[in-house]
């Protein structure tokens, strides 16, 4: 009998229901080392879904697995090896980058010397080092969204969660977060992104899930989505758009 | 139809936005509260009514011809009234130069950018009349009950009082704009704007407790030292207090005069308005560097949000003229406390509940900015933390804030008793520790920004504060008095206490 590997992420049954059911019975699971990306359209029930993992909402029913570790049962444990970033960077504008940082380290009970090794690391890759003692009230959302980013990375998680982390970037901040995102998945780290932006969807990931009202409508790689659509060649946005709309017409 | 961009045209729309935003401040942004408002907006009233009745209805009956210490004693109630109505404009100035809104629109717009400041300077004005009218309402109404409808003539010196406030404030305001620029405006207006406000308030006080070791105001104003330095009863400085007793020629030169103050002041800045309201906006760019030497130091999580708690207080200029105001609020108590230094202990009571008021006041505000308004609550959620050690460091962060603030007076108070000292200690624990509770009992995720708010956000989380803070005031000054009815006060502060966590969204959480 084989050891199977521990998945780095394994949903299974996981229900919330606000005043109309936003997760509905989703059964989902993600390897270590992988890039996975969510897609759905709004409502779809993404981000309630990611929240939960995160440990932001709690379930209706379910059951959530970080690395082998029962999220629901024991959230401090689960949270030690995961990071959050949503769309709407959450950082402190009396704070610089570097403050910022030595708070997440604090928080995440990370040993100072490596920490703060760590973060001029960070500050140097995400081009914030000009700023690093400035507080971030000023700041522009692309640098916002790279001190967030940078405080996800800064304890070294094993899980990164990004909702929507592309939103509102220019080119060449967008393009500098997906770099040192890709980075961390080369040095194993999972990481599970919705986007709305199917094209980083397409280029980014080694498998895609489609989520639609609550439930996960496909999943798998590129090719095997277009297998299940029988059209070869076609792109994700076509993929995509024929899923939802067979959903729509079935329900 | 009105004609778009004129004057009325301009007063309709800030009239329009002027209702929605009191409505939504009043009813919580809730719909369907309007006559739950409404119904409390009465009664208020009413208690304010026989509230003031109580204080004043006995002064109202002053005669055909006012004498000197008359004159001094509303002049002094009217300066008390209008430094409060300055600090109120000043404050309202400095938010109507940072807050962005709809400059943009208004900038960009064909429409006279000048028209419209000058209205919003106007509607400074007319909001620190309404204010002020509120709290001086019941008072001239029931001055005019007892005493004749000749104090009614005071609703036109409030009205006066407010053009002048308004007109200083924009004044001052854009004074420290071009002294001091746009950056440390903000700060410093704040500032100023609590200093003003307390400065003839405590100075007042202060007189009264170094002549007369009274706390009351009405003591010093009443007395024959102020009579004695006061101007002659026929000098044009009376003119107001004239006016608020029913002269009607007093009433109108005080009237116009201030209302011509107001209009030179809108005719001045209204032009010079969008250029320093843009300025203003512009430092929302305008990057603050920290200085930093030192690397990283290993601390616990507990620690880290401490000290982020700390750290974001230390650096929120508001809440340092908040926390300002607190602490000038205490110089009466500490004056009383120096005068009556060495000498027996009852005066030294009064000071108890002074002190335990504060605390809860300062406490209940910093629960609110460090447990509602945390800016990032996602990050602080995800961490690996259990939320019981997350509200542990907030409240170690809120009580170590009080602790710091009030440690000098209670200090002092120990040299000069021991045993009042270990009271107000014990109040000021008390009432520190229920402020912070009903914050956390009520709290709602907000933005730090909207501090100013959070006493419309639930009602009943400020009223439970203050009736808790009042109470434990009561109880501490009892305990200090040694008299056994502070075991009744704080059974009152624990029935409140206990009657909120009923009500609050904490225990239906549950």
């Amino acid at each position: 009998m084989h050891d199977q590997p521990v998945a780095a992420l394994d949903i299974k049954g996981l229900a919330k229901t606000f005043d109309r059911p936003a997760v509905d019975g989703l059964d989902l699971s993600v390897r270590a080392g992988e890039f996975y990306c969510l897609l759905g359209p709004n409502g779809a029930g993404k981000t309630t879904t990611l929240r939960m993992v995160a440990g932001l909402l709690r379930p209706d029913a379910g059951e959530i697995s970080i690395f082998g570790v029962d999220a629901l049962r024991d959230p401090v444990e689960a949270k030690r090896v995961t990071a959050w970033v949503s769309d709407e960077p959450m950082i402190y504008d009396k704070l610089t980058p570097f403050e910022y940082l030595e708070f997440v380290a604090g928080l995440w009970s990370i040993d100072a010397t490596e920490a703060e090794s760590r973060a001029r690391d960070l500050i140097g890759w995400l081009g914030l080092e000009p700023h690093a003692h400035e507080r971030c009230g000023g700041f522009s959302k692309g640098m916002r969204q790279k001190v967030a980013l940078a405080g996800a990375l800064v304890h070294d998680p094993k899980l990164i969660i990004l909702d929507e982390p592309l939103t509102g970037l220019d080119a060449g901040s967008a393009r500098i977060v997906k770099d040192v995102l890709l980075q961390r998945v080369r040095k194993g780290v999972t990481i599970i992104m919705t986007t709305h932006i199917l094209e980083v969807a397409e280029r980014m990931a080694e498998r895609i899930g489609v989520i639609d009202k609550g439930r996960l409508i496909a999943n798998g790689t590129l090719d095997e989505l277009r297998g299940r659509a029988g059209r070869e060649g076609t792109t994700l946005e076509e993929i995509f758009l024929d899923l939802v709309a067979e959903q729509d017409q079935a329900a | 139809m009105m004609q778009p961009a004129t004057l009325p045209w301009f007063v309709r729309h800030e009239l329009a936005l002027a209702w929605r935003d009191w409505f939504s401040m009043m009813t919580a942004g809730k719909p369907g509260r309007g006559l739950i408002v409404a119904v409390s907006l009465v009664i208020l009233a009413a208690f304010l009514h026989v509230l003031a009745y109580g204080l004043v209805a006995h002064y109202a009956d002053v005669g055909d011809n006012p004498g000197k210490t008359t004159l001094v004693v509303v002049t002094g109630c009217a300066l008390l009234s209008w430094s409060l109505m300055l600090s109120q404009a000043m404050e309202s100035v400095t938010r109507a130069f940072y807050a962005r809104a709809d400059l943009d629109l208004i900038l960009s717009s064909p429409a006279s950018s000048r028209r419209i400041f000058a209205l919003r300077i106007a509607a400074i004005a007319v909001s620190t009349v309404l204010l002020a009218i509120l709290v001086t309402g019941p008072v001239i109404n029931v001055l005019a009950l007892s005493g004749g409808v000749r104090w009614l003539s005071a609703y036109g010196v409030v009205i006066a009082m407010g053009a002048t406030a308004a007109a200083l404030a924009v004044a001052l305001t854009v004074a420290l704009f071009r002294l001091i620029g746009p950056q440390r405006t903000r700060l410093i207006a704040q500032i100023v704007a609590a200093i003003v406000g307390a400065v003839f308030v405590i100075g007042v006080q202060a007189a009264a407790i170094v002549m007369y070791g009274s706390i009351s105001r009405i003591t010093f104003l009443s007395s024959d030292f102020a009579s004695s330095i006061a101007p002659d009863t026929n000098s044009l400085f009376w003119l107001p207090a004239r006016a608020a007793l029913g002269d009607q020629a007093a009433l109108a030169v005080t009237v116009i005069f201030s209302l011509a103050l107001l209009f030179t002041a809108i005719a001045i800045f209204s032009t010079r308005f969008g250029e320093h309201a843009t300025a203003a906006a512009g430092i929302a760019e305008t990057r603050v560097r920290q200085s930093r030497k030192s690397g990283f130091r290993a601390i616990s999580a507990r620690r880290a949000l401490r000290h982020k708690e700390w750290v974001l207080l230390r650096r929120d200029p508001w809440l340092v003229s908040q926390t300002l105001m607190q602490i000038f609020y205490l110089l009466p108590p500490a004056l009383l406390l120096w005068r009556n230094y060495g000498s027996d202990t009852g005066a030294l009571t009064i000071l108890v509940p002074v002190t335990v008021m504060a605390a809860g006041q300062l406490s209940g505000g910093l629960a609110w900015l460090a447990v509602s308004g945390e800016d990032a609550p996602d990050l602080v959620r995800t961490a690996p933390i259990s939320p019981r050690a997350i509200i542990m460091a907030k409240i170690e962060a809120v009580l170590g804030a009080v602790a710091v603030v009030m440690a000098p007076l209670l200090i002092a108070i120990c040299f000069a008793s021991l045993r009042i000292a270990l009271m107000a200690a014990l109040g000021i624990a008390a009432s520190a520790a229920s402020a912070t509770a009903i914050q956390l009992w009520f709290r709602a995720q907000a933005k730090r920004s909207q501090f100013r708010r959070r006493q419309t956000s639930s009602r009943v989380a400020t009223f439970a504060e203050a009736f808790s803070s009042i109470s434990w005031a009561a109880t501490a000054g009892m305990l200090a008095a040694g008299t056994p009815f502070a075991i009744g006060g704080a059974a009152v502060s624990l029935v409140i206490l206990a009657l909120t966590w009923t009500i609050s969204p904490s225990r239906g959480a549950d």
